[in-house]
């Protein structure tokens, strides 16, 4: 720890974590296009045995599945749901860069607080 | 539930009971887990961990095919761990599925015991458990890479457990518990593969070029000191 001055190894750390947060910030940003937007393995277990129809009223599930008991989301409406901004089509990339930014700051606020303190 | 990137459990498929009961679990452990994080973090580990932290919720959105008609993403426990230690990493999983379900609406608000459960409890402590037995083998670049696939892949797997835990104490008990167990462990093995991908992707990069900060390769002795020059 004490084999580089200060200044260096702090420089260091620096440029590390700013190139760990622009790969997050990519990856939530416009990697996330690509991602498969079939659901997932819980979903894929919980929506066996039905079928997901398309109506007038939006999606539907037929048949009979666990998927069935799944209430709808309290923040359904929020401005960020289902990683979309307001809804619009083509923001899961903004939606992921905030995301990526609530993240780090809420994350990282905690753990600044939380860390031991060197002794004055 | 078109669109969505990323998925947890939602409101509705455990009685409230069974929820409220993963509550207190979560509570308890992300009480142990903030209380026990403290040790591990300082001035140079604390912002790593807010980007851990960071990232895990980006790669949580990369949702990959893992059979027709499936997907599956990362949960994260077992990179965490072996990043930022199992109770720092344990409350990076919690951060990220907090943020999830609060501002994008993803697993609902009383499944977030159940979801921090499986995934930041569960999925961090089998990580950090497997990558710790088989820290012998973390020697050199590859040997790291490896232990990190096998701890991924086991994480995945056990974590999804603990959803068949959580539906055979308080799920609808007009479906079979057999025939749930085996999808969604199943198809865990499969997504399993993809959380081994990436968190081996993930912490060679990272050991690559701050070895120093790779909590797992605390204390050896020096197994991947950088030579500069020297050909991979």
């Amino acid at each position: 720890m004490t084999a580089k001055t200060g200044d260096t190894a702090k420089t260091r750390n620096l440029s590390f974590l700013l190139g760990f947060l622009l790969v997050a910030l990519v990856l939530a940003g416009a990697v996330s296009y690509l991602a498969d937007s079939n659901p997932d393995g819980l979903d894929h277990a919980t929506l066996k045995g039905c079928e997901v129809v398309e109506t007038a009223g939006g999606e539907q599930l037929q048949g009979s599945c666990i998927a069935q008991n799944a209430k709808d989301h309290q923040f359904a409406g929020s401005p960020l749901a289902d990683y979309a901004v307001d809804g619009g089509e083509n923001t899961t990339g903004l939606a992921g860069v905030i995301g990526v930014v609530v993240t780090v700051v809420v994350a990282g606020g905690f753990f600044w607080l939380l860390r031991r303190r060197p002794k004055a | 539930m078109t669109g969505s990137v990323a998925m947890h459990m939602s409101d509705g498929l455990l009685n409230p009971t069974t929820s409220l009961l993963f509550v207190g679990v979560a509570v308890v452990g992300l009480a142990v887990a903030t209380a026990k994080a403290r040790g591990d973090l300082d001035d140079r580990t604390a912002p790593l961990a807010g980007l851990v932290a960071a990232f895990l919720f980006a790669t949580q959105m990369l949702n990959f095919p893992v059979l027709p008609g499936v997907s599956g993403h990362l949960l994260g426990g077992a990179l965490a761990a072996i990043l930022v230690g199992p109770w720092v990493g344990a409350l990076c999983v919690s951060i990220v599925l907090v943020v999830q379900a609060l501002v994008f609406a993803d697993g609902g608000v009383t499944a977030l015991g159940a979801n921090v459960t499986n995934m930041a409890l569960i999925g961090t402590a089998t990580g950090f458990l497997v990558a710790t037995a088989l820290k012998r083998f973390a020697t050199g670049k590859v040997g790291l890479v490896v232990v990190a696939f096998v701890a991924a892949l086991v994480n995945t797997v056990v974590a999804s457990l603990g959803f068949v835990l959580e539906f055979a104490i308080g799920g609808d008990p007009a479906f079979s518990l057999g025939a749930v167990t085996a999808t969604v462990v199943g198809v865990h093995c499969l997504i399993g593969i993809g959380e081994g991908v990436i968190t081996a992707l993930t912490v060679g990069a990272v050991a690559a070029v701050r070895p120093d900060l790779v909590y797992l390769l605390r204390g050896t002795t020096r197994p991947l000191e950088l030579r500069e020059g020297t050909p991979a």
